[in-house]
């Protein structure tokens, strides 16, 4: 059967027993993506921290409901960023939705990928491509958003002083992600 | 209040009835005999998002474009005037199969557009003559809707109120599927200018009773909008019946091709409703300074119009009646009961809707506990069982009945028996490849 080329055992594992899952304070953004189609949805928050001068990911907190494959994704997706660079950070993101545009066509990049590369079987069937992106795009949108009001906190800083605590500085979004 | 009459006295007749020829049906549609993912053959049950096509409609419109191909309505020449011929003589094919008068029959796009078209034309009222007031909605006034609707029968309502300042209000839906129409006293009101609802649910299949509430709705001077997209295809429809204002459906769903779809309204209400797409096809004198339309059914169908589709979706028409429809509804019904009976008997799997066959459609969707419908969806999909899977742009009704998303299966006049027991030996493999059973 193809099916075990789709969800292989780690996906499954993931699914069963998703990893980071839970909404967390302190954070610096959060997003809310959709997936119209099937109503599958993400809630998920950000937190930035410095790392000898450079922006990294302390962490990923998330609550969503959908399919397997999107629950493994934003699951893994956690495990991979948490602790990374924000830039090491986005070059995973790009290599995983580089493997789901592959269609298969093309080996994923296990040294950037990890355990991600599970999910070459389902860049083969279109229609889920959106369930494994869900969560990617999501905290690549409330990254940047993350990013966007440090760089505005930075900016402020040089004027009257006015401090802006998280829980204002969420972003809140509902759209399809691409 | 009373079921919708017609499905009653189709299921007393259905004993009566010849059964259909699954196996001479099936050889008119090529398609059901190619193999799909593992090799495995097709077993189709997904007609409610678009259905199959036979032989006869893709050769009518082969023959159309091999033949006769030529801008209706339009042209000094002979191919002119047969497509004009073919377009004018599906007209009436399409009217006679709803039992309607052809210049109450519209060509749209689709099913879609010929809700958006009453919707649109209701707020370009404002601005039109006083021929049009019965059209015209503002504050204070109410749109009333059902929980139940596909989404083509409810965001374009939601928009009219948005435009227009009126106030959109909506039955909503039980437990089991039906409408709750306890309040209908109240929701239908001297406010109330315009009534939108399904004549069958694409989700739980369920047939509301559109002819009680348009009673309702024109003792108190409302518009009734049915739609129809689900109901056309699948039992016979007589718009002298329903008590509906409008009715909208589509060909791609009743065996027609794509990019076609039909609004019937009522002779003296097209008369004086504005139009919504405008241009070529519709005007009757145009001057730089303004323009003066033609009357319907023209008024609605500006640009070419699709010929070569109509002559297509007159063929299913002829391809359905050949076969009767109190027999394709038969057949559904007959099909919806066994697979009610096969799924319900699996345990940890709940069927959105009602679980009889009474008043009730052959679109039969379910949750499947602790495995997400796109999931099971998967798994049948390598079975070569398609299905859809999500929430069937029926969002609301999802969460009406607490579901997020389901999978749906629809029956249609070449699904058999052994597909039915094909899906749930399906569900069940799903089950255990997830591990839930």
């Amino acid at each position: 059967m193809q099916l075990e080329s789709m969800y292989q055992e780690i996906i499954l594992d993931h699914y069963r027993h998703p990893h980071h899952k839970g909404l967390r304070d302190p954070f610096d953004a959060e997003v809310h993506h959709v997936n119209p189609t099937c109503g599958d949805e993400v809630t998920l928050r950000v937190t930035l921290k410095d790392a000898a001068g450079e922006a990294a990911v302390a962490d990923v907190s998330y609550e969503s409901l959908g399919c397997s494959i999107s629950q493994a994704s934003t699951s893994m997706l956690t495990d991979m960023v948490i602790g990374k660079t924000v830039a090491e950070a986005m070059d995973i993101n790009g290599e995983f939705l580089r493997l789901m545009q592959s269609r298969g066509e093309t080996a994923p990049d296990e040294d950037v990928l990890g355990d991600a590369v599970a999910f070459e079987g389902v860049s083969k069937y279109p229609a889920r491509i959106k369930c494994a992106l869900l969560g990617w795009m999501a905290w690549k949108d409330a990254t940047a958003r993350a990013l966007a009001e440090a760089d505005a906190e930075t900016a402020d800083s040089a004027g009257p002083a006015e401090t802006t605590g998280p829980a204002e500085t969420t972003g809140q979004t509902d759209r399809e992600h691409r | 209040m009373t079921a919708a009459g017609e499905i009653t006295k189709a299921a007393g007749e259905s004993a009566l009835l010849a059964p259909l020829d699954s196996d001479a049906i099936r050889a008119d549609f090529p398609i059901l005999g190619r193999a799909v993912r593992g090799g495995n053959p097709l077993i189709y049950l997904d007609s409610g998002a678009t259905s199959q096509k036979p032989r006869q409609v893709l050769d009518a419109e082969r023959d159309f474009y091999t033949m006769h191909n030529s801008a209706a309505h339009r042209g000094a020449h002979l191919l002119g005037e047969e497509a004009t011929d073919a377009y004018e003589g599906a007209r009436v094919r399409v009217a006679d199969f709803i039992g309607a008068d052809p210049g109450e029959i519209i060509f749209t796009k689709s099913a879609t557009e010929s809700l958006n078209l009453v919707a649109y034309a209701m707020s370009n009222a404002a601005t039109a003559g006083p021929e049009a007031a019965r059209f015209r909605v503002g504050p204070g006034d109410e749109v009333l809707v059902t929980e139940m609707e596909h989404h083509a029968n409810l965001v374009p309502w939601q928009q009219l109120c948005q435009r227009t300042g009126a106030t959109l209000r909506w039955f909503a839906v039980m437990p089991d599927g039906r409408l709750d129409l306890s309040n209908a006293g109240e929701l239908i009101n001297d406010r109330t200018k315009v009534v939108a609802v399904t004549h069958q649910s694409n989700v739980t299949g369920v047939i509301p009773p559109v002819a009680e509430i348009a009673r309702l709705a024109h003792a108190r001077g409302a518009l009734v909008v049915a739609d129809a997209a689900q109901s056309v295809p699948h039992r016979q429809v007589d718009v002298s019946e329903i008590g509906a204002d409008f009715l909208a459906f589509s060909s791609h769903k009743m065996l027609g091709p794509s990019g076609i779809g039909v609004l019937w309204g009522r002779r003296e209400l097209l008369a004086a409703m504005p139009p919504f797409v405008s241009g070529g096809s519709m005007i009757e004198v145009v001057r730089m300074e303004g323009s003066t339309f033609l009357p319907p059914p023209e008024r609605f169908e500006a640009g070419v119009p699709p010929a070569a589709q109509a002559v297509g979706l007159a063929a299913a028409c002829d391809y359905l009646d050949g076969l009767g429809m109190d027999r394709v509804a038969a057949h559904e019904e007959e099909l919806t009961a066994h697979g009610l009976e096969a799924v319900t008997a699996i345990p940890g799997l709940r069927v959105l809707g009602p679980l009889t066959t009474e008043d009730r459609g052959g679109a039969l969707s379910f949750v499947v506990d602790g495995i997400h419908p796109h999931d099971v969806g998967q798994v049948l999909d390598e079975l070569g069982i398609a299905v859809r899977t999500g929430h069937h742009c029926a969002w609301p009704l999802h969460r009406a009945l607490g579901a997020q998303a389901s999978t749906r299966a629809t029956f249609y006049l070449y699904n058999t028996h052994d597909e039915v027991d094909a899906l749930a030996d399906g569900i069940r493999k799903a089950q255990k490849f997830f591990g839930t059973a």
